[in-house]
């Protein structure tokens, strides 16, 4: 016992005779000091606002039970995300596999998917208007071949939002799923070959339950994201097409100060309850953590 | 006992294998370069080599996860080339074991049942002796992360049989482990190869390993099969210097070839007259060199004596090391050809001091031409 105890004494008086280190907090304080002030008490500050405006009152949310145009906008901006991260998976799922299995294309691919992320979302929505509108390139090519005799109307519909939605989330999707393939080790598929497995049983019993972190990230960022957006939908959605973001921006302007920090708070409220959600979802919860180690 | 897995009558469980002139190149370089081998039914036959030397290759061709670049595989006279891995029925044990972390011990073992449409509770029941027979009884449930590197590795076995595969395919299986169990392993993979009588192809490059398990070694090298031969053979009559010097530790002396008396080489080293034996005939004249293993040569100058025919050689003691067991001494003949000499330790024998004189013999069954 006495020899043991020896150790960790020994330990400590070198670390005392080191020259002085900050401790890691310290380093992270600047950082955290700017958050505070120019995000957490702006944030908070706008969020009080729905409690105490004009004085301390929960009245404001009580009368959103009640409230059609609002329960309709929130179930709105959930199917329109639900839709969204559903159609980013169907269609992020087969680029991601083909960026990791083959290498010789990834890098093109790779391009292809980050190109429009480094766009910014205004010029990539203008883009879609030009390419949706009722002169726009879609309904001119197709007026062209005589595949329709009338102008389809694609913007301001729903779908405009969607397939611009997805254009603009598919790279959350496509990376994180990439990531996670990639740590699959390549001679599990192998294995499974070689004892007897087709390929297609191979991705479905060993690539895709193996790439299920991956899909967690990507369905939790899309979704999470894809609640929130406000440009977008804004600028190529229907008139009667409002999300949660747009009637807070439309509350704003009519100086509707204390509705608009309410709705906020729904919002944040809605999208923390649906990450906690997903933590507990069997499988899932764990699959996140290991994505992120 | 798993009586479903093992038979008492294991003749014919094994596939024959056969390789004509296997080859595979990447971008012009060949990994194999034609590689001609018989393997038999049942047969523990090891590919060993150095790295690079095309084992793992070989193998994995067989297995079906490379495709030869020109030759033909044949199991049981039928060529699989075409065949993709999954219909070639082959058990493969893999070097990181391959194990699939999101399925339990038991799912994992019953993975190539499932394939092969087998029920559930049939499925259940060879799983529970697969683990019998590898010692893991009860540790289906676990997860392969909750398990040692030699569990995992005895899992990775149980897998591969379990579904009774004629061949099993098995690449460095016991390399990350430690020397402990590495050799517990190694007799435990021979007697479970005794039980199941199927083929077993193993690739290593540790030639202790080789030499313990292997009915039949094929020593390979830069593409080719050097030698193949069970391991005594290959040991007592390497058959080119490079299988003298990867199989065990050998000593090289260069020699001129006098003549031959009785298919034995007479040849002069240093001065001396060195018999050794030969496969072929060398001309009289010709530049040779000749080999012998260290521990087969003893210091001829004490009370030691033999009737076997000797080769006898004045040599100086260049380094003395005690190693336990034995004796290791470094030799220097007159002309300067350094050689290796082990003995048994006995505090009987007296030990050699770096600088002394002294006379080495060995027998001519030991000396080989290579």
């Amino acid at each position: 016992m006495e020899v043991r105890s020896i150790g960790p004494a020994g330990t400590r008086q070198v670390g005392a005779l080191r020259s002085w280190q900050p401790p890691m907090p310290l380093l992270a304080a600047p950082l955290l000091l700017f958050m505070l002030a120019f995000y957490a008490v702006p944030v908070l500050s706008m969020l009080m606002r729905s409690v105490n405006d004009p004085a301390w009152t929960l009245s404001h949310y009580a009368s959103l039970t009640g409230d059609t145009v609002f329960l309709k906008v929130l179930s709105n901006t959930l199917y329109t995300s639900l839709t969204v991260t559903l159609g980013a998976l169907v269609l992020g799922y087969p680029v991601a596999l083909s960026l990791v299995r083959a290498p010789r294309c990834a890098p093109v691919i790779l391009i292809l998917i980050l190109l429009p992320f480094w766009t910014s979302v205004l010029v990539r929505s203008y883009a879609w208007m030009v390419l949706m509108g009722r002169h726009g390139i879609i309904n001119e090519a197709l007026l062209a071949v005589d595949m329709i005799d009338q102008p389809l109307r694609i913007l301001n519909t729903p779908l405009a939002t969607r397939i611009a939605m997805i254009h603009i989330l598919l790279p959350y999707m496509v990376l994180p799923i990439a990531n996670a393939l990639r740590q699959i080790d390549p001679s599990l598929a192998r294995a499974s070959s070689g004892l007897g497995a087709t390929p297609g049983a191979t991705f479905r019993q060993i690539t895709l339950p193996l790439s299920m972190p991956g899909v967690a990230a990507g369905v939790l960022l899309v979704f999470v994201l894809a609640l929130g957006f406000y440009i977008t939908p804004a600028m190529l959605g229907g008139p009667r097409e409002i999300t949660l973001s747009m009637l807070i921006a439309q509350q704003v302007d009519q100086l509707n100060w204390a509705y608009a920090a309410t709705l906020s708070a729904v919002l944040v409220g809605t999208t923390l309850a649906i990450i906690a959600a997903m933590y507990r979802l069997p499988g899932v919860g764990n699959a996140l953590r290991m994505s992120a180690r | 006992m798993a009586a479903g897995l093992t038979v008492m009558n294991a003749a014919g469980r094994g596939a024959k294998v056969t390789l004509n002139d296997l080859e595979k190149s990447y971008d012009r370089a060949a990994a194999v370069a034609g590689v001609s081998l018989d393997v038999d039914s049942g047969e523990f036959l090891t590919l060993l080599g150095p790295s690079g030397s095309g084992k793992t290759t070989t193998l994995m061709m067989i297995a079906g996860f490379e495709t030869p670049t020109r030759g033909d595989i044949a199991i049981d006279g039928k060529s699989v080339v075409a065949m993709p891995p999954h219909h070639r029925n082959i058990g493969m044990v893999f070097q990181n074991y391959a194990l699939f972390p999101h399925l339990s011990v038991a799912d994992n073992i019953g993975f190539p049942l499932k394939q092969r449409g087998v029920g559930k509770a049939e499925r259940a029941k060879l799983v529970g002796e697969a683990l019998e027979l590898v010692h893991l009884p009860g540790y289906g449930d676990r997860y392969p992360r909750q398990l040692s590197g030699g569990q995992q590795q005895r899992v990775a076995f149980a897998r591969a049989i379990v579904f009774k595969p004629r061949l099993l395919l098995m690449d460095e299986p016991l390399g990350a482990l430690d020397k402990q169990l590495r050799e517990n392993l190694q007799l435990e993979m021979r007697r479970l190869h005794a039980d199941l009588g199927i083929t077993f192809i193993y690739v290593t490059h540790d030639q202790e390993e080789a030499l313990v398990m292997s009915d039949r070694i094929a020593v390979m090298n830069e593409g080719l099969v050097a030698q193949v031969g069970r391991p005594e053979d290959l040991y007592d009559r390497p058959g080119s210097r490079f299988v003298a010097a990867f199989l065990g530790e050998s000593n090289f002396l260069p020699a001129t070839v006098r003549g031959i008396e009785h298919d034995v080489v007479v040849a002069e080293c240093d001065g001396a007259i060195i018999r050794a034996l030969s496969a072929s005939p060398p001309a009289t004249g010709e530049k040779v060199t000749l080999t012998t293993r260290p521990e087969r040569i003893r210091f001829a100058d004490g009370a030691w004596s033999s009737t076997a025919p000797q080769n006898r050689l004045s040599v100086t003691v260049t380094e003395a090391l005690f190693a336990g067991e034995r004796c290791r001494y470094s030799l220097q003949a007159s002309d300067g050809t350094a050689m290796v000499l082990k003995e048994p330790s006995s505090a009987a024998i007296r030990r050699r001091a770096v600088g002394e004189r002294a006379e080495i013999a060995w027998s001519v069954a030991d000396t080989i031409l290579v």
